[in-house]
């Protein structure tokens, strides 16, 4: 605070502090406390308000854990669900898809981005990093809603991608793309690479060559330089990255319902619906908190099995 | 246990720069040998061909008798230590030591006893658990050595590792590093330059310039009898005298220069009619009130005396205003000239040598 008077002076001082206070508490805090304390009340009509109907319960949240049916379970990458032979609320069925789906699209995404960022920060002549870069950035220029639009014509039935394979002999007849979880995961990690490729490049890119190359010297593979050096030192890049894009596809909406089929539904789909088809703020609200508790402890979870501290994160 | 290197005619080109121009470089096992030269002479080039991480662009670089070529960093018997040292600062130092040993297999408690012994042959008891971040610039050193040395090399290739030390603990290293050289018996391949480092720790040292390796010799004989202009003036002070050849005779030629002829030692390709120029070393030439009978003398007049401690250097300049410096020890045995009083530079045939401008950049250095 003393830094940013001697700096900026009292007014510019002042704008700032106003400024990120007001970012804060009214756009951020204070919407979230009221949707906290809404999903503790009833949906009720507006003459029974403030009434005495109007109590605060765990009603919303006990809502989710009912309405027990058959559980399609999809495994990662499959083409058909397997039938559990339990039954399971429907909606932790998809809550438990959701988070199941955010887990996969994260560890693909890391495995795709990783050596990319690698070739960008160390094995690339920097005078071609910066064209490189641009050719990834320019399809984010793109809003995220025509890029999922752009896969789900892609993957259509009688899409491209069916009519190019059919017509070069690779596939018989045109495969249902858009079922289960494999376009939702495809379109997640399309739209959020970039969410963790970058964290990544950072990390390595801050890494000494000279270290890599002390690896090698001592005689070390480059899967062992990889493991050894490389990966420990980019490990709060890597996490954010995880983080950033489990957080995203978590909290995606526009994908799924792009690019999800009836049976594979995401749970911010079933909060959606519940705020704008039922109108039933409490309940959707419920339904968001749930989902963004379970997600932080989640996350952090994972952290602490890997070892990464908050404060690494945010270096 | 150690192996020699030789260099055969390596070439290394980046683009259309030479980095090293036909290198012919061979190097004893358990030799201390010292690349010397200014930034960018293509000595570090020459390290890193050594190491693998470069691959020379024409010859043949062996170790041991053994063609390197295509055989990568990691699987050649040498042992780099970095400019920056480029210890892994995740890992505790026994970790840091013991890396080698853990790429080739061995178990968890025969790297600690090595890591805890090499600890000791540098002389850094109980610190096998510190953190990198925890240790003094000549700590981080010795790890760094005992890192290096922990993958039994036969080889070892250090690039300036001493040029991030302040002065005291860099002459305390270099001992040490002579004393490692001595106990381990490998071959070290030093780089470096900074010719009191050179001179005083190698068996051998090779003058770089401009690519080319301009001389290959013991220190003594670099530092008093070097071929060329550059390595003269590149090691060590000298006062020089720009001229031509008049006549030869036997191992001394008579040489004129603008400032009087002189008699003096007449240095390797160098013939009568070149253009050359003669070297003198301060330390070899002295102030008289009165000129050298039958030598070398030339009028000058004191400008400056500056008082080195052990040394007392007197700075003159003769008629055409050419600076000359003289060397003289702080044992009371010489009386010291007055500042711009008028006095004879002298010096003898023997130590004054004449050098062709080779291996120059810019041969129009002060005459």
């Amino acid at each position: 605070m003393k830094e940013l008077l001697r700096r900026y002076g009292h007014t510019l001082t002042w704008i700032f502090v106003a400024l990120t206070a007001f970012w804060l508490l009214v756009l951020v805090i204070l919407p979230q406390l009221y949707l906290l304390e809404e999903s503790f009340r009833l949906y009720l009509p507006l003459a029974d308000i403030g009434g005495p109907k109007d109590v605060y319960t765990l009603a919303n949240y006990r809502s989710a854990f009912e309405q027990p049916t058959e559980w399609k379970f999809w495994l990662p990458f499959a083409w058909k669900p397997i039938i559990l032979p339990f039954e399971a609320p429907i909606r932790m069925q998809v809550f438990v898809h959701t988070l199941l789906y955010s887990t996969v699209t994260t560890v693909i995404t890391l495995i795709l981005c990783y050596p990319v960022a690698f070739y960008l920060a160390k094995v690339a002549n920097p005078r071609n990093v910066p064209l490189l870069f641009v050719g990834l950035l320019v399809p984010m220029w793109v809003s995220e809603i025509l890029r999922a639009f752009a896969w789900f014509i892609i993957l259509a039935f009688k899409g491209p991608l069916n009519m190019a394979l059919v017509n070069m002999g690779i596939i018989e007849s045109p495969i249902r793309w858009i079922t289960g979880f494999n376009s939702v995961t495809f379109g997640l990690i399309y739209v959020y690479l970039l969410f963790m490729l970058l964290p990544i490049y950072n990390a390595i890119q801050s890494l000494d060559t000279n270290q890599m190359e002390a690896a090698k010297d001592l005689g070390a593979s480059s899967w062992r330089t990889h493991w050894r050096v490389i990966i420990p030192h980019s490990k709060p890049g890597i996490a954010s990255g995880c983080v950033m894009v489990f957080m995203l596809a978590a909290g995606s909406i526009l994908v799924p319902t792009l690019l999800a089929s009836t049976q594979s539904r995401w749970f911010t789909e079933i909060i959606q619906q519940a705020m704008f088809e039922s109108q039933d703020w409490n309940t959707g609200s419920a339904y968001a908190f749930m989902l963004l508790v379970t997600c932080t402890v989640f996350v952090i979870g994972m952290m602490r099995v890997f070892r990464v501290k908050l404060s690494d994160i945010a270096r | 246990m150690s192996a020699g290197v030789d260099l055969q005619n390596v070439s290394c080109d980046f683009g259309s720069f030479r980095a090293v121009d036909k290198a012919n470089v061979s190097i004893k096992p358990g030799e201390f040998f010292s690349f010397l030269g200014p930034s960018g002479c293509g000595k570090t080039t020459i390290l890193r061909m050594v190491s693998g991480f470069i691959d020379p662009s024409e010859g043949q670089i062996k170790i041991g008798g053994q063609d390197m070529n295509g055989i990568r960093p990691n699987k050649r018997p040498t042992a780099l230590i970095f400019q920056n040292l480029a210890l892994f600062p995740l890992m505790p130092v026994w970790e840091n030591i013991s890396f080698g040993l853990e790429v080739r297999g061995a178990s968890r408690e025969a790297r600690r006893a090595k890591a805890e012994e090499l600890l000791k042959l540098v002389d850094l008891h109980d610190s096998a658990d510190k953190a990198i971040s925890q240790l003094s610039g000549g700590q981080k050193q010795r790890v760094a050595i005992a890192r290096a040395l922990a993958v039994e090399p036969s080889v070892m290739l250090l690039d300036e590792p001493l040029s991030a030390l302040d002065l005291k603990l860099r002459q305390h290293m270099r001992a040490e590093l002579r004393a490692i050289q001595k106990r381990t018996k490998v071959t070290f391949i030093y780089i470096t330059h900074d010719q009191g480092e050179a001179l005083a720790m190698s068996d051998r040292v090779a003058v770089m310039s401009q690519g080319k390796v301009q001389q290959i010799s013991t220190p003594q004989d670099i530092y008093n009898a070097p071929v060329n202009g550059f390595v003269a003036s590149f090691v060590g002070e000298n006062n020089i005298f720009k001229g031509k050849v008049k006549s030869i005779d036997g191992g001394k030629c008579s040489f004129e220069t603008d400032a009087g002829t002189f008699t003096a030692t007449l240095g390797p390709s160098v013939d009568a009619n070149t253009i050359a120029r003669i070297y003198v070393r301060p330390e070899y030439s002295r102030l008289q009130a009165a000129p050298a009978e039958g030598g070398n003398s030339i009028p000058v007049t004191v400008t400056d005396i500056s008082f080195e401690g052990n040394f007392i250097h007197v700075h003159a300049a003769d008629k055409t205003g050419r600076h000359v410096t003289v060397e003289t020890r702080n044992d009371g045995s010489v009386t010291l000239p007055a500042i711009g009083s008028a006095q004879y530079l002298c010096f003898d045939a023997a130590s004054a040598r004449v050098l062709a401008d080779q291996g120059m950049k810019d041969p129009g250095i002060d005459e």
